[in-house]
């Protein structure tokens, strides 16, 4: 059987998995629809919630922007992790014990004003939409890998099966599809790094085996995996994989963000208000964190692994011997991965110097100048490395065996999937339950609005693809802009509606208002307007950028503002008005939870 | 809606438990940001010369370390907040 025909049979089956779960358990009534009757256990939902999480950005593009970047890209690490202790502790159980469904009623409530509650829907569906551009990414690359067709092809089919996945279920069909595609996409991503790991360390757990020392070859004497990355790398000319390269001020901005962005995002959230009681919504977190974990102390030493892997095929004879030749990349076997990533167009390379090898270094540094001049290098000739196909290739690099490549490609379709379907449910229900209803036409039947739920999906997915050709970065940059947007308008909202009775409609409205804009005026200048490329004023590097600060890492700042502006807007107009006090005493305490209101 | 009058005493006042809960919370967020900004990136000098697995100890925080403390933390809290719920009387049904 050829590896393409095993793809085929284990994306096949994990599709039939999913599906067969998704009609069993066919949402009926709206509040299934949106929270699935809130009868899910903190452990299911913990894992759910880790599949809904995990998206394209954490399965198939954060190892490969650490990777290629090394100690700098650990934001994402600590980023995408470190939200959690935010949402646990500042939001997860009141929003619960509040007891509706949406992030959005939450605001509207607290605020006593439609206008709030139709400003924090905005902010959702600027931000969800931004996360779910980032998505298609993915799974253009996933699809186009799998199906060994064009990344743009790839794309324009797995925008197709997401709609068509996402219509299927509603929540309820989401969270036990969810579990599965949780278990698929985890054996997907720790199998073959400890084959890996293995392999390079001789240790089976690849987070102990990035910290240990390789095995010896011949007689060589030992030395750690990241000592011999960091010699490997800088001998090419690249920046040393540990050390710190980046200004403090960028890291610690970015890593902030996304957390805060981790915190506001509605299609997490809305996990919290699907368990039974207020404790539990304080274990979810936890539990789903356990799970995230899992794939996170693993991601670091992929990437590690990976770019060891990568460099030493590129130069099998050491750094400093002849390099891999064109004849071998189209013959050898080890060498098959090339090939097929060069089919979508991800990967590629051009013999600039003529003689008939692939040079692999880093023309932009000085000190390799002159030895390239010496060796007559005429440039790196690995000219396209896309950062996004890293984990997908990683097997087929390593050589492992084709059912694990298989099972690969059926961990990165679940991944993007599950999260693609889960954000068009949030946007949904923002657009059908929050503005429809809540605002357009509020005696509108529960069919018109599941109705008006899917053309929302369909108009969302729409967009999404038509930006996913021509994405604003890699899928995980492009989600960190997700985050910096729902860091600077929704995170503040939500956790100033709980930890202050002072914060008023006003300040609330304004504070959102200015965060929101504030970031995505800012995103918009450094990477083109509405994302069209070509459209921005300011070059996307640190250096060129406006205030000194990052693009992605700008939401911290955003989520600055959004505090101030709603707290001095506040302190100059009306006190809240006294049932609003109690709402949010009521809010604090988990007493009388009670079940699902409905409307 | 849900029952919206403060059941208890303690949590009609207020202060006894919900004080409590931000003490809590202090603390935690002060861990949380001791050793994500912290040791993974500000003070990660000042942690060069402790060795782990062929780098520094500020590496391991800021690419494993934090998210190990971070779980502790999430469970510490839940743990601490259902026990402090029942101390004050305010715990579900």
């Amino acid at each position: 059987m050829d590896q393409f025909t095993i793809n085929l049979l284990f994306v096949g089956a994990s599709f039939a998995l999913y599906i067969g779960i998704a009609i069993w358990a066919r949402a009926g009534s709206t509040s299934e629809f949106y929270a699935a009757g809130r009868g899910v256990h903190p452990v299911t939902n913990g894992m759910a919630t880790a599949a809904d999480w995990m998206s394209a950005a954490s399965f198939i593009s954060m190892a490969g922007l650490i990777a290629f970047t090394g100690y700098d890209n650990s934001s994402y690490l600590m980023g995408w992790t470190g939200g959690y202790v935010l949402l646990a502790l500042l939001l997860a159980p009141y929003l619960r014990k509040f007891g509706k469904f949406t992030v959005s009623e939450f605001i509207g409530d607290r605020f006593y004003s439609p206008t709030a509650r139709l400003v924090a829907v905005i902010c959702l569906i600027v931000a969800s939409t931004t996360y779910v551009i980032g998505q298609m990414t993915g799974v253009g690359v996933a699809f186009g890998r799998f199906l060994e067709i064009s990344n743009t092809s790839g794309l324009l089919i797995g925008a197709c099966v997401v709609f068509a996945y996402a219509v299927f279920g509603g929540m309820k069909g989401v969270t036990y599809t969810q579990v599965a595609q949780y278990v698929v996409l985890i054996l997907a991503y720790t199998i073959p790094a400890v084959f890996i790991s293995l392999q390079l360390t001789g240790t089976p757990i690849p987070a102990l085996g990035l910290f240990s020392e390789t095995t010896a070859t011949g007689g060589e004497s030992s030395v750690y995996l990241l000592q011999k990355l960091d010699q490997i790398v800088t001998e090419l000319g690249f920046a040393s994989y540990t050390e710190a390269h980046k200004d403090n001020l960028n890291m610690v901005l970015f890593t902030l963000s996304l957390m805060i962005g981790t915190a506001g995002l509605p299609h997490v959230i809305m996990r919290f208000f699907t368990v039974p009681k207020v404790s539990d919504a304080r274990w979810s977190a936890g539990w789903a964190l356990v799970f995230i974990a899992l794939l996170y102390l693993t991601a670091p030493a992929v990437g590690a692994m990976a770019r060891l892997n990568i460099t030493e095929l590129m130069w099998p004879n050491g750094t400093s011997g002849e390099a891999v030749s064109i004849e071998t990349i189209e013959t050898a076997p080890e060498y098959d991965w090339m090939l097929t990533w060069q089919k979508t167009g991800l990967l590629d390379w051009e013999d600039k110097n003529g003689d008939g090898k692939i040079q692999y270094y880093n023309d932009g540094s000085d000190a390799m100048a002159e030895k390239a001049a010496a060796n007559g290098w005429e440039g790196n000739e690995l000219t396209n490395f896309n950062r996004d196909i890293l984990v997908l290739a990683n097997p087929e690099i390593a050589s492992l065996p084709s059912w694990v490549i298989g099972l690969v490609a059926a961990g990165g379709l679940a991944a993007a999937l599950s999260t693609a379907a889960g954000l068009l449910l949030a946007i949904s229900s923002a657009v059908s339950h929050d503005l429809v209803k809540g605002a357009i036409n509020p005696g509108i039947s529960e069919k018109g609005e599941l109705l008006s739920a899917r053309i929302a999906m369909a108009v969302a997915i729409a967009v999404a693809t038509w930006l996913g050709l021509n994405p604003p970065g890699f899928a995980a940059q492009t989600v960190a802009l997700a985050f910096g947007l729902a860091a600077a308008s929704i995170f503040p909202a939500l956790m100033m509606g709980i930890f202050s009775k002072r914060v008023n409609n006003v300040g609330a409205v304004a504070g959102m208002l200015s965060g929101l804009v504030f970031t995505l005026v800012y995103i918009f200048l450094h990477k083109g307007w509405f994302f069209v490329a070509g459209t921005n004023s300011f070059p996307d590097t640190v250096d060129g950028s406006l205030f000194g600060i990052q693009s992605t890492a700008i939401g911290a700042i955003g989520a600055i503002i959004n505090f101030a502006v709603a707290y001095a807007v506040s302190m100059s107009t009306k006190d809240t008005p006294q049932d609003i006090k109690d709402l949010v005493e009521s809010v604090r305490v988990p007493a009388g939870a009670g079940a699902a209101v409905d409307h | 809606m849900a029952d919206l009058k403060p059941t208890t005493k303690a949590a009609r006042d207020g202060d006894g438990y919900w004080s409590a809960n931000i003490r809590i919370i202090y603390i935690s967020l002060i861990i949380w940001a001791l050793v994500s900004f912290g040791f993974g990136i500000l003070l990660r000098p000042m942690l060069a010369g402790i060795q782990v697995g062929g780098t520094d100890l500020g590496f391991w925080f800021a690419q494993q370390g934090s998210i190990l403390v971070f779980l502790a933390l999430i469970f510490f809290y839940a743990w601490r907040m259902n026990k402090l719920d029942r101390e004050f009387g305010v715990e579900e049904d």
